[in-house]
């Protein structure tokens, strides 16, 4: 134990540094990897309950092996690269669609202190890269050079320009309501039980910016990039094994950002909701931070679930209505009126 | 009027909730799925699944060569030949049941005037290459003698209706 320590002092400064933040990268990228691989279990569980089936449950006890059975006869099938795709593009792809979901968690705090980069631009750091996601998705579809693949792309461009506006319009409000870009100081901010969070007073900016983050992460109903019953699989009909792989882990990957980010962000991240009750409060003090926070973000992972087992398909107009008619008009509406209830000091959310 | 209450109940996305509720409660529904090797969905006695030709209980075989069934088969799957016995008795030198043209329509069955050919409520089978799909007349024969007692038991419920 000593040498280890002796041999950790003995390193510069600055090395101690670049491991100190790999291992941390660790901490936080394997248990994400783990949860996206059981979140594709839990899908398939909780959409095959609502109907009415039971889901997967052969491979291991109930099933619960077989996230890792999908993982390894993925890994062990064959990358099929088409001969009129440009390979270079085609394999850089999947990575540019997983790196921004990974990416984002960097400036994340999962407590006041358990933040990898508390940077004071996070906010606007999180905007940067979940619109990134969107190039994977469109350079997928390019390269393929295949026209169901292309189609896709061009949906799931328009699609998610489109709603990249709304979902940035609900985070203006998040920021006017905060008064800050730091992510640390948002979640500050909600000081307070259940009613004191953003949810109430941003209710509409709230549900906006969910439903803006299913279509962004192309899930149902907003899954025209995919639209299996029309155009195959979209963007990834050309992709196998790995490369495929790493297009669902990015999905998977960017359903939990998102979900975790309505948590923080509306849902008062790792406060207690019974914060400050007379009650309740004292009872729910001991319980750590982290699993209020987790607690909240399984709530809307569930939720994207539960929207795909429940509605079918958008129309492709309905989509652009929906962004560009309905959502974006609400959100500037509603930052007006957060503005407004920030400057005249709002009791009990801006006192 | 009613186009207000429409754009109400969109904006609020009362339908929507409504439809969440439905699959919501549906997630705590009782499971129907039959876990297919361990248990089985109950088979009716009208079944129409592999096929058997039978034999009357001295052991003598059904089928007279009448050729009703290959006539009435809408998928061309029979083939018979028919040839006297050595004691004059009219029977097949041959019965081919192409199990992968047959549409199981159970109308062979159905034309039958002795009862001879039969489709059993059998529908765990396969075959590892293209000859095996064709049921020859001793194969058939086989399979009747093997389930003979399941086959006189589904014709017995069946009779009443037939």
């Amino acid at each position: 134990m000593g040498f280890f320590v002796d041999l950790w002092n003995a390193l510069p400064q600055d090395l101690q540094t670049v491991i100190w933040i790999l291992v941390r990268i660790v901490i936080i990228v394997a248990p994400l990897m783990l949860l996206v691989a059981y979140y594709t279990y839990a899908e398939r569980k909780i959409i095959g309950y609502m109907q009415v089936r039971i889901g997967p449950n052969r491979v291991g006890p109930r099933g619960w092996l077989q996230p890792i059975a999908d993982a390894v006869k993925l890994m062990f099938k064959e990358i099929v690269i088409p001969t009129g795709a440009n390979k270079f593009l085609f394999l850089m792809a999947p990575m540019l669609s997983i790196a921004p979901a990974l990416a984002a968690w960097a400036v994340f705090p999962f407590g006041p202190e358990m933040v990898l980069a508390n940077v004071n631009a996070g906010l606007l750091y999180i905007l940067a890269l979940t619109s990134m996601g969107v190039y994977g998705v469109i350079i997928a579809g390019w390269a393929s050079n295949s026209k169901y693949a292309f189609l896709g792309a061009m949906r799931s461009a328009a699609q998610i320009v489109s709603y990249e506006i709304a979902m940035g319009f609900a985070l203006v409000g998040v920021l006017v309501a905060a008064g800050s870009l730091n992510l640390v100081e948002i979640v500050e901010a909600q000081e307070g039980g259940i009613f004191h969070w953003f949810w109430l007073p941003l209710l509409p900016l709230f549900v906006i910016y969910f439903i803006s983050g299913v279509a962004e992460t192309n899930r149902a109903p907003f899954d025209v990039a995919e639209g299996e019953s029309e155009i195959v699989a979209g963007f990834h009909v050309d992709y196998s094994g790995m490369t495929f792989a790493v297009f669902f882990l990015a999905e998977y990957a960017n359903m939990i950002l998102i979900s975790a980010l309505t948590a923080l962000m509306f849902m008062g991240g790792w406060l207690s909701p019974f914060h400050g009750w007379p009650l309740l409060g004292p009872l729910f003090d001991w319980v750590p931070g982290f699993i209020w926070l987790v607690l909240k973000t399984f709530v809307f992972m569930f939720l994207f679930l539960w929207f795909r087992a429940t509605f079918p398909r958008f129309r492709y107009d309905q989509i652009m209505r929906l962004g560009w008619k309905v959502f974006i008009p609400i959100t500037i509406v509603w930052i007006l009126v957060v503005g407004l209830a920030v400057v005249y000091r709002l009791p009990w959310w801006f006192d | 009027m009613n186009a207000l209450r429409n754009y109400i109940k969109s904006l609020f996305l009362l339908e929507l909730f409504k439809g969440m509720s439905v699959t919501g409660r549906y997630l705590f529904r009782r499971k129907f799925t039959v876990q297919y090797p361990e248990e089985k969905a109950p088979v009716s006695p009208r079944f129409r699944g592999l096929h058997a030709q039978r034999r009357y209980p001295n052991g003598e075989e059904r089928c007279i060569a009448c050729k009703l069934c290959e006539a009435t088969c809408p998928a061309l799957a029979i083939t018979i030949e028919a040839a006297p016995r050595e004691d004059g008795q009219r029977r097949t030198t041959r019965y081919d049941i192409d199990l992968f043209k047959c549409i199981y329509c159970g109308f062979c069955e159905e034309s039958c005037p002795v009862d001879a050919i039969v489709e059993t409520r059998i529908y765990e089978y396969h075959f590892e290459n293209r000859e095996d799909a064709v049921m020859t007349k001793d194969k058939l024969l086989a399979v009747g003698d093997k389930y003979e007692a399941q086959i006189a038991a589904d014709r017995a419920a069946q009779a009443p209706y037939r």
